[in-house]
């Protein structure tokens, strides 16, 4: 359920009862936003807490090096387990590092490590970037031709789906010629990439 | 242009321009990790590995130019003094962190030291820029620039899927880092703060103090970014952060005039109380002394402090921290012999204005 949560300072004096407690001042306002509803929250910090309105910067502020460390740090040697045991010992051709070294110090040695660990490495990412595993920002303007034609097909391809299930069909032939146009250059740089 | 050339101004040549929102927001900053696809990461290569990475980067841009950044001034780290390393720490050109891997670290300047690019820090390259006031926007596109020319002649590790592959998990994807520095003195005085930062943590950013991770908010300079780097745009990233920035610049506003109106004679007292400690002490603390800049410049920025440049808490923030009074007086200072010299540098700056 996508949900959000503004903050809202409140001007004058006026003192509100937290809604939760309904024994408190309430300290804390937000606009809470659940699919596009809005909702008026005021709590007091104590059921802001409680209630998960919040996370306080106390606990959130160091959290990440925590966050890190808890998520490397299970012990594997005790568990007798055929696959952890092979993680556990999965060791990056190129720069050397070890698994266990990474839960250790939590950071890659190197761009392989990337692919080296790729099948345990989603469950990390999504705690650190908010349930997020794939990269949606730029791509290298050199390195990143392919990939960046790949994009573009991809976002036609969605287009001309779109177009035909509102029946516009005159546009929807305009967009199919566009793929097919780039369908054709992809497979002449990989013709021209292979020579 | 020489190292001194960094060194002897506390002001950055591009502080001295007026940005947008300039009373509230001091700077907008955008840094972009990125490393070397062949080369194992600077935690864990060997030292000829990372001597590679220092020595491309000093041919292909040392003393380049580039649009509007002229002359790239490259710096080995080894060659700085510890003084030296300190200053450039404080006036935010080179991050702490650089200045402890000493060996093969270096870093590029540009003659307005608005961009520098650090080279062997957690990540091979650190791209960093910053513009006065709330331009974040801006300071995005001008860092796309600066990094596709340095892709140029460097193979980035980048992947379809995880984006740039950058030393820490936390910083894959984007391995943007977009931050702002505020100058919240309403919002602390009321405590209003305090009851904001959860709300902003939620929000995926982060609030720490004006010299990054764990430092304290000195001067009532608060320092906002953002945390997540994967699954979302840099334009995203830096609308939510822009966002989040405006609200708060209408809350400090807001406080700013309800205090004006509740309590006038209070705060003018504060105000003036803090300019008659820095024009008159002779020995104060760098946390006083972060507090009496932050209010004489909220008198400023309220006119109640007239005939002063609103760039004193840029450049005095930065004149009175320790590597900097060090420099200054060219020897290794005690903490004594420091609050000294800080007064006296306090006093003479305020005496220019008059």
């Amino acid at each position: 359920m996508p949900s959000f949560l503004i903050p809202v300072v409140v001007k004058g004096e006026e003192t509100v009862e937290c809604q939760e407690c309904h024994k408190r001042p309430a300290t804390l306002h937000f606009t809470q936003v659940i699919n596009g509803k809005k909702t008026e929250i005021s709590v007091c910090n104590v059921c802001a807490k409680e209630k998960g309105y919040v996370t306080y910067p106390e606990e959130e502020a160091y959290s990440l090096h925590n966050l890190l460390s808890g998520l490397f740090n299970f012990d594997t040697s005790k568990i007798d387990n055929p696959t952890l045991q092979k993680v556990k010992d999965l060791q990056c051709p190129q720069c050397k590092m070890t698994f266990a070294q990474f839960k250790q110090v939590g950071k890659f040695g190197c761009a392989t490590c990337y692919e080296t660990f790729s099948d345990k490495l989603d469950p990390i990412l999504r705690r650190v970037h908010a349930g997020n595993t794939k990269h949606y920002g730029k791509i290298p303007k050199r390195a990143g031709n392919d990939i960046q034609m790949k994009r573009q097909l991809n976002h036609y391809k969605s287009q001309l789906q779109q177009l035909i299930e509102n029946e516009a069909f005159e546009e929807a032939a305009k967009v199919r010629d566009q793929i097919k146009e780039l369908e054709a250059n992809i497979r002449d740089k990989e013709a021209g990439d292979n020579a | 242009m020489t190292l001194e050339h960094f060194m002897n101004d506390a002001i950055s040549p591009w502080m001295r321009e007026e940005g947008p929102s300039s009373d509230i927001v001091m700077s907008s900053r955008i840094r972009l990790a990125r490393n070397i696809a062949s080369i194992p990461y600077p935690i864990i290569a060997e030292e000829e590995k990372l001597a590679e990475v220092r020595k491309l980067i000093e041919k292909e841009y040392a003393n380049k130019s580039f649009n509007s950044y002229h002359n790239f001034e490259f710096i080995p780290i080894r060659e700085l003094t510890a003084i030296e390393k300190r200053v450039l720490v404080e006036k935010h050109l080179i991050s702490p962190n650089l200045a402890k891997h000493t060996n093969e670290s270096a870093v590029i300047i540009s003659e307005n030291e608005q961009v520098s690019i650090m080279v062997n820090e957690e990540d091979h390259l650190r791209i960093q820029l910053y513009f006065p006031g709330l331009q974040l926007r801006h300071a995005l596109d001008k860092a796309f620039e600066i990094d596709d020319w340095l892709e140029e002649k460097v193979n980035y590790a980048f992947d379809e899927n995880k984006g740039y592959l950058t030393t820490c998990p936390t910083n894959v994807g984007t391995g943007m880092r977009a931050s702002v520095m505020m100058h919240l003195p309403a919002l602390a005085l009321t405590g209003q703060i305090n009851r904001m930062m959860p709300a902003i943590n939620q929000l995926g950013l982060v609030v720490r103090g004006i010299y990054g991770e764990g430092s304290e908010a000195l001067g009532n300079i608060f320092q906002i970014s953002n945390q997540i780097t994967l699954g979302k745009s840099e334009q995203d990233i830096v609308g939510d952060l822009e966002s989040v920035v405006n609200q708060l610049i209408d809350h400090e506003r807001n406080a700013r005039d309800l205090i004006m109106r509740e309590s006038p004679t209070a705060l003018e007292d504060r105000i003036f109380r803090s300019y008659g400690v820095l024009a008159y002490s002779r020995i104060i603390e760098s946390k006083e002394a972060s507090n009496c800049i932050s209010n004489v410049r909220l008198g400023i920025d309220l006119g109640i402090i007239k005939d002063t440049s609103r760039n004193i808490l840029n450049e005095l923030m930065v004149l009175i921290q320790p590597g900097f009074l060090q420099h200054y007086a060219k020897k290794t200072l005690t903490s004594r012999e420091r609050d000294v010299l800080r007064a006296s540098l306090i006093r003479e700056r305020l005496q220019l204005e008059n």
